[in-house]
């Protein structure tokens, strides 16, 4: 009998039972979904109490990609620690940069010059599109859509190649850091910004065509793994989780920084089904709902991405670089939007150049929270849906 | 309650031991004796080895490519060819004793000493040696292949083009797949193996399969997972022996050729099956639980939109049915009636289903099970299932073309090519043009094509959604039209004029349906291709050639 299996792993917090059903006698499986699954996005070991197909419990653990990057902060001077948050959140390493860059500078009174603000909102944005594509085709690929993930990758290859010519790296860029920006734009990089801008637009609708309207998407996707908006405002939900609940809270909106205020888009929410596009049958807050926030959101970056790059202004893209500054004995936690939710740096400088504590509040690790709450009674192909939708990189929640 | 061991292979009784003892003791002697014979050998022809691979590297690797296609190309002809030697042995051997006066009996009559054919001598005695290049050559030829007047040579012959063809489908649709997927994807596919476009894929990976450790997992039931591929694979070899890929090419005409078929894709349940449970593993329990679910719940459906066909033709026999259909595009049988019409879309449907193909591929679905039943099978075991899968897409795509699509039988009427006569030289033109294999192919062709094009578009059904539109939709919508069918074939048995009309009209509007779908789909596809920078936009066309 299976019961001598749970006597030896008292990690696992959960109890087993063989329940009896009238005639029939079920018992409860216990299957790891292992940290090696090519569905949880990146190493996330998810155990889940089954009964037959039915998820009566999942319990995520975490902590397979540890690399202690906050002990790390306490050891390396602020610019140095800049790659060190490109890994964190390895698809979005602008927002991650700019995150810390924006603790760093209030803790340390910098002002950044208004180009260096704008280039940042580009980056900001850019990396936001590139890493929506890759949420939105692993939300397919977790489907079982293998081809709109490919046609994601193909535009996000057209962003990384942006960004290679402007940063010269693809993925863990260090290219914004507390004072502005690394390196000014090179020269003609706005128009192709403008010309991609202009063919990638055309591309969401056919995103949708393929992938969001397609009614197998949607019945796999709508009214699965529904999060109220109680849960959601409870368990610290931001980002497209929050808003696919029907919140409306944006920091880009709510706490503007680096000039956001000066851009005009929209923040889109999770709506019912049967208005404005969205399919029938789907409720606020499940899993199509917060697919379609990203989906939207994407097309609001191209906004923002264009005004900035119109409203371009002259003059420095970094503040006049001060070597060895030192840090001074205050503390300054700044919160970001990053594509995944709202990410944010605590620094505490004891005036030396070496901060005494780095704190990185990751979405991910939030968001991922919720998992347990969602996961009951739901079938063993919704789990993959779910932990889809909520877009976890583990980067972010281990740290 | 008795804990079984591991080691099941304990011996039963004295004889046994013996036996396995002697066994034994043969292998090591036989390692000792030839293992130092052999390493001499392969250390006298190292240098030969090595020095064709340095110089002829390149050469093997076109030579290989001719090779391979020559085989392909043989293979293919063998389903041709031995109804082709059969023939010849027939007509130039037996029929001339027979006419000879030497009592000769049938192929497959030899059961007595007396009935035992004609011996090499007794055909030399007919030879007619009278000059002509044309006669000393079929004389020789009809002196070598004395053998195949025997009915088990046949046989054999047949199992071997069988084989090969069993081998050959599966490799190339697994090619061909890749490449579409790859071009779906804005992507090329493989491209390096072998040269032109990577044809050599398939055999590479074949190769590479083979070489792979043959790993059981530790706990699995060892007798039980060995065995579970050979429940796939012989059932989708079984399969081919009754499918007809022309008039006179099957390879046993079965009265129940239908019901064989189905009967024997049936057993691939049970292979997946006991995969899954011997595999030690909760995640392969579960592709074989939901495969055990969906694969035999959608025969119901799928059985019921095949005996559509059989209702209207009348029996059972795949070769009859396709004889009904030789009256050109308007008579095949998925434009007879708007049931048949829904019948051939419900068996299609049914029948990607029952191959565990997208959208209904949960029983070995990546991103949940990470391989579902297969995902402790690696290597040559591996490749068994996956041979098993693609013959039996084949082999429902065959289905599909002999019982709705006309079979071998060209959309134009078999009866316009009877002007072209009877010579031997013009029964290749009228393969081509009016009813031959290479129509039986290229239909399965094209429907293996959409099964694929399907596959890479679509998401995954989940179990529930998949049981739902088994039992909730498809299964009453095809005891709907087993009904209508049955009117319609009562209908049109009484000869009622009206009646007629009414069929004549559905059936030319059925089949200019089809007809538009078949000729708008090419020309969607030269359409795109003709403005594809347009349509996928001149960054990506620059950037990335080959989207």
């Amino acid at each position: 009998m299976a019961e001598t299996v749970l006597e030896s792993r008292p990690d696992v917090l959960i109890d087993f039972d063989s329940r009896e059903q009238g005639d029939l006698r079920t018992e409860e499986m216990l299957i790891n979904m292992g940290p090696q699954h090519p569905s949880t996005h990146g190493v996330l070991r998810v155990v889940l109490r089954t009964d037959g197909e039915m998820v009566l419990e999942a319990v995520p653990h975490i902590g397979y990609l540890h690399r202690c990057a906050e002990k790390i902060g306490e050891a390396v001077q602020p610019y140095q620690y800049i790659p060190y948050t490109d890994r964190m959140d390895y698809l979005a390493g602008m927002n991650n940069n700019q995150g810390f860059s924006l603790a760093v500078e209030q803790l340390c009174g910098i002002e950044v010059p208004p180009r260096g603000q704008a280039i940042r909102v580009v980056f900001a944005e850019l990396n936001r599109i590139a890493s929506h594509l890759v949420s939105l085709g692993t939300c397919g690929l977790d489907m079982g859509a293998f081809t709109p993930f490919l046609y994601c990758f193909r535009e996000r290859e057209m962003i990384l190649d942006l960004f290679e010519a402007a940063c010269g790296a693809r993925l863990t860029y260090s290219y914004i850091t507390p004072g502005g920006v690394h390196d000014d734009l090179p020269a003609g990089w706005a128009d192709r910004c403008l010309e991609f801008l202009d063919y990638f637009e055309p591309k969401i609708d056919d995103y949708n065509n393929l992938l969001s309207f397609n009614h197998i998407f949607v019945k796999r996707t709508s009214r699965v793994g529904v999060i109220s908006i109680e849960d959601a405002i409870g368990y610290g939900l931001t980002g497209p989780c929050l808003r696919g609940s029907g919140i409306r809270w944006d920091l880009r909106k709510t706490a503007p920084y680096d000039g956001y205020e000066n851009y005009d888009f929209d923040v889109p929410i999770g709506t019912p089904g049967g208005s404005d596009n969205v399919p029938e049958g789907v409720i606020v807050g499940d899993c199509w709902s917060r697919y379609w926030v990203r989906v939207l959101e994407m097309t609001q970056s191209v906004r923002i991405i264009r005004q900035a790059l119109q409203q371009l202004p002259g003059g420095d893209s970094i503040a006049p670089k001060m070597k060895n500054i030192k840090l001074p004995e205050d503390e300054a936690y700044v919160e970001v939007e990053n594509p995944r939710g709202q990410l944010g740096f605590l620094v505490v400088g004891d005036k030396s150049a070496i901060p005494s504590r780095v704190k990185a509040r990751g979405p991910s690790f939030c968001n991922l929270c919720i998992t347990e709450k969602v996961c009951k009674n739901v079938l063993l192909a919704d789990v993959p849906a779910i932990i889809g939708s909520i877009d976890v990189v583990m980067g972010e929640v281990d740290r | 309650m008795t804990q079984l061991a591991s080691n099941q292979f304990s011996v039963r009784s004295a004889e046994d031991g013996v036996c396995m003892r002697v066994f034994l003791w043969v292998l090591w002697m036989g390692y000792r004796v030839f293992g130092p014979i052999l390493e001499l050998l392969m250390a006298m022809f190292r240098p030969f080895a090595v020095a064709i691979y340095r110089i002829g590297g390149p050469l093997v690797a076109r030579m290989a490519g001719i090779i391979l296609i020559g085989a392909v190309v043989s293979v293919c002809l063998g389903v041709w060819a031995h109804a082709l030697l059969f023939g010849f042995v027939d007509d130039s051997i037996l029929a001339r004793a027979a006419s000879a006066g030497v009592t000769v009996a049938g192929p497959f009559d030899h059961f007595s000493p007396s009935t035992w054919g004609l011996t090499p001598s007794q055909i030399a005695a007919q030879l007619h040696v009278v000059g002509g290049v044309w006669d000393t050559v079929s004389g020789v030829a009809r002196y070598l292949l004395w053998p195949v007047q025997f009915g088990i040579v046949r046989d054999l012959i047949g199992v071997g083009a069988l084989i090969g063809l069993f081998n050959v489908i599966p490799v190339y649709t697994i090619w061909w797949e890749r490449k579409v997927a790859g071009r779906i994807q804005s992507r090329l596919g493989p491209m390096r193996v072998g040269g032109w476009h990577g044809w050599a894929q398939s055999p590479a990976d074949g190769i590479k399969l083979l070489l792979k450790e043959d790993l059981i997992p530790q706990g699995a039931d060892a007798p039980l997972f060995r065995l579970a591929p050979y429940f796939n694979i012989i059932p989708s070899a079984l399969a081919f022996v009754a499918l007809p890929f022309g008039a006179t090419y099957v390879f046993r005409e079965l009265d129940v050729a239908l019901v064989f078929i189905l009967g024997v894709l049936g057993v691939e349940v049970v292979g997946v099956m006991i995969a899954g449970w011997s595999s030690n593993n909760k995640w392969s329990v579960y592709g074989a639980m939901r495969e055990a679910c969906q694969m035999v719940s959608y025969e119901i459906p799928m059985g019921m939109a095949l005996l559509l066909p059989v209702l209207t033709v009348g029996t059972l026999n795949l070769t009859k049915i396709v004889e009904a259909q030789s009256g050109g595009w308007f008579h095949w049988l998925a434009f007879d009636s708007p049931f048949m019409f829904a019948g051939f879309i419900a068996y299609f449907v049914a029948s990607l289903a029952s191959c565990k193909r997208a959208p209904f591929d949960l029983p070995e679905a990546e991103s949940e099970l990470v391989a579902g039943f297969l995902t402790e099978y690696s290597g040559i075991r591996w490749s068994f299932f996956f041979f098993a899968e693609y013959a039996v897409m084949f082999v429902v795509c065959g289905l599909a073309a002999i019982l709705f699509l006309g079979g071998w039988h060209s959309p134009l009427p078999a009866s316009w090519g009877c002007s072209l006569g009877d010579a031997w030289y013009m029964r290749g033109v009228k393969g081509l043009f009016f009813s031959g294999p290479i129509w039986f192919v290229a239909k399965c062709v094209f429907l293996l094509y959409v099964q694929i094009w399907i596959r890479w578009t679509l998401p995954r059904i989940r179990i529930d959604q998949v049981l739902y539109g088994c039992v909730q939709v498809l299964l009453p919508l095809t005891m709907v039209l087993l009904l209508g069918t049955a009117v319609w074939v009562w209908a049109s048995t009484s000869d009622c004029p009206t009646w007629a009309t009414i069929q004549r009209i559905s059936r030319y509007t059925l089949g200019g349906i089809g007809a538009f779908f078949v000729i708008g789909f090419p020309a969607i596809a030269v359409y795109g291709f003709y403005h594809r920078r347009s349509l996928v936009g001149n960054l990506v066309q620059d950037a990335m050639p080959g989207s």
